[in-house]
């Protein structure tokens, strides 16, 4: 490792990364500072160029320009060292879902340099603290998405290491198991291990985040804490759906009188606005029913990506009307 | 992130139902519990991966279907059905083929290694193992290494036929026992081949096609069925050119102890320009992929 300071509390660092695929720019010069000990969200839509900057930091594409440094080796030029101290934890599914729970464990225990009766040990050690020792002799083909999930969260764990990369762990999965997953990522860093995380959920990251940087077309377009990224957003949306969605022009002109921010949603009967306080959201949900206008739900939440992109740059992410496509992610970057 | 982390419920999550969250303080303690051990050295990565391939035999024992039936039929179809309109007796013709059917239930047996390849490429778990400190062409070598295990089966299912339906070959078992080595070895050889088609071609089909497409001709132009000299001029010379008849001639010279040291340089000296020329075609195209 580097002897210089500012290295030893940077575990991952990259500038100017670069990677072309034909003509499409998938990633297009980013800047990258993670400190050792936090977890650092890349936030963004599908084909921002997220998975091409974790498959570059793991070694597995090399960057066209720019360089990186995990931990202080240089994943060009000392692959093998930054293998040593990476983990990956990939979008698809990165176990062999032909083998057991169990044997995924041993085989990479074995190959990170186990001996027999201790990658066993530790296999079963990993399957009891994940819940998974009751599935430990079935074959992963089998396994619900948040066992799988979990398994391959704990195969990046068989030997614990400094630095995680995490791509769209919750992608797909039900709230509880979501929920277990974000579990698991807190006590990983509790424990040490740097982790880099790749979502399309601003909740995700400001869970978990110490620090975000928005992705869109390859490049960083912001970058802060949680809080600093929520406060040029606004830290909360009144969302809003009608009955009738006829009535769509009636309601935005009542929820513009108490609130700030009104848009249009893409359903027709959806509107949304900035709203931090709980009380004037409900006031405002009050003043729809006072004039009559149905309401077939509300919810009072976090800016969805849409609302992080629509404030960051003025228009929704390209690819937020696609539903069902995060599994294309790799493809479409590919492409 | 909250700083208290673990057993905070979010706003938007389903509440956890009883005995569904998982112990943090089991995931802390295996946390704690490794330490980084030396790297796995290149033998014992390779052999893991060897052993990966013999859990997927272990899984889908069907696999081992088509290496062991195909030889099975070809030994009962020639024996039986040509067998006395080419060589006058069903008996004389089985023991002249017997070390033939040996090489071909085996060769055919190596284009599945590129079929698996391929198959391998289109799955998550490769981006794994390439972020894995280990020596990079070991998943390649050990899968190689599983097949030879599969190639082994096929081996074995010959030879225990051909005893069963009366071929005593005058080297006896040491013959054939070293017969079915030289062919493995031939076999590990040809599978580069097939490795290196499995990650230029864009589905497990295409390579099953391809694979059969080259190995199916190579085997009938060979002195497998019958003798060269019954053959016109110009396909007598590829016969007696092509390495597979080297090896089926290797193989027979084995079985009946009187082998000829240059059927046995060609069939081995083949086996070694394959992997000389494939082996690391197929670990750059793997690398790279």
């Amino acid at each position: 490792m580097s002897e210089n300071g500012n290295r030893k509390t940077l575990a991952i660092e990259a500038s100017g990364l670069a990677k072309s695929f034909g003509e499409t720019r998938a990633v297009d010069g980013v800047d990258l500072a993670v400190r050792t000990g936090t977890v650092y969200g890349v936030l963004g839509p599908n084909g921002a160029g997220k998975t091409t900057t974790i498959r570059m930091l793991s070694t597995l594409l090399l960057p066209d320009a720019g360089s990186a440094r995990v931990l202080g080796y240089d994943v060009e030029r000392e692959p093998d060292e930054v293998r040593g101290v990476v983990s990956l934890t990939g979008q698809l599914a990165s176990v062999d879902e032909d083998l057991t729970g169990r044997e995924n464990l041993i085989l990479l225990g074995r190959l990170y340099g186990l001996k027999r009766d201790r990658a066993k040990a530790r296999a079963a050690e990993l399957l009891e603290a994940f819940g998974l020792a009751d599935a430990a002799g079935r074959l992963v083909k089998t396994y619900s998405g948040g066992m799988r999930r979990r398994l391959d969260i704990s195969a990046s764990l068989v030997i614990t290491p400094q630095v995680l990369f995490l791509d769209e762990p919750t992608t797909g999965l039900d709230p509880r198991s979501r929920n277990q997953v974000w579990d698991i990522i807190r006590t990983l860093v509790d424990g040490g291990t740097t982790i880099l995380l790749c979502t399309q959920y601003l909740e995700e990251a400001d869970q978990l985040a110490d620090g975000i940087a928005v992705i869109d077309h390859g490049r960083v377009i912001a970058e802060g804490t949680p809080g600093q990224l929520k406060a040029s957003v606004g830290s909360g949306a009144l969302h809003v759906r009608l009955l009738d969605p006829d009535d769509r022009p009636r309601a935005e002109a009542v929820l513009q009188r108490n609130l700030d921010s009104v848009h249009r949603e893409h359903d027709p009967a959806a509107l949304s606005a900035s709203c931090s306080d709980a009380e004037r959201g409900a006031e405002a949900v009050a003043a729809l029913s006072a004039e009559g206008i149905g309401i077939a739900d509300f919810s009072l939440g976090q800016p969805s990506l849409d609302e992080v992109f629509l404030a960051l740059t003025g228009r929704p992410p390209d690819e937020a009307e696609g539903e069902g496509q995060t599994d294309t992610d790799d493809r479409q970057e590919a492409a | 992130m909250n700083p208290d982390g673990i057993g905070t419920t979010t706003t938007t999550g389903a509440p956890p139902a009883a005995g569904s969250k998982l112990e943090a303080e089991a995931i802390r303690k295996a946390l704690s519990a490794t330490e980084r051990p030396p790297r796995a050295s290149a033998a014992s990565a390779a052999l893991s991966f060897g052993w990966r391939g013999m859990l997927k035999v272990k899984h889908v024992p069907e696999q081992l279907l088509d290496v062991t039936i195909t030889p099975v039929m070809f030994v009962l179809l020639f024996t039986y059905l040509f067998g006395g309109a080419i060589a006058g007796s069903t008996g004389e013709y089985r023991d002249y083929i017997m070390p033939g059917v040996l090489v071909i239930a085996v060769l055919f047996t190596t284009v599945y290694s590129g079929i698996a390849i391929n198959t391998d490429l289109t799955k998550g778990v490769i981006d794994r193992f390439r972020t894995l400190p280990i020596w990079s062409p070991s998943p390649l070598v050990g899968s190689l290494l599983g097949d030879c295990v599969r190639y082994l089966v096929a081996a074995t299912v010959i030879v225990v036929l051909g005893l069963i339906l009366g071929f005593r070959p005058d080297a006896g078992l040491p013959g054939i026992l070293a017969a079915v080595a030289v062919v493995i070895l031939f076999s590990f050889g040809l599978s580069w081949v097939f490795t290196t088609m499995g990650l230029v071609m864009r589905s497990p089909n295409a390579v099953m096609n391809a694979g059969f497409m080259t190995i199916f001709p190579l085997t009938f132009l060979s002195n497998v069925y019958v003798d060269p000299d019954t053959l016109p001029a110009g396909l007598e010379a590829f016969v007696n050119a092509n390495p597979i008849s080297h090896l089926v001639s290797a193989s027979r010279g084995l079985m009946e102890g009187n082998v000829e040291s240059e059927n046995l340089i060609v069939a081995l000296g083949t086996a070694a320009l394959f992997t000389a020329i494939f082996a690391p075609l197929t670990n750059r195209l793997y690398r790279r992929s």
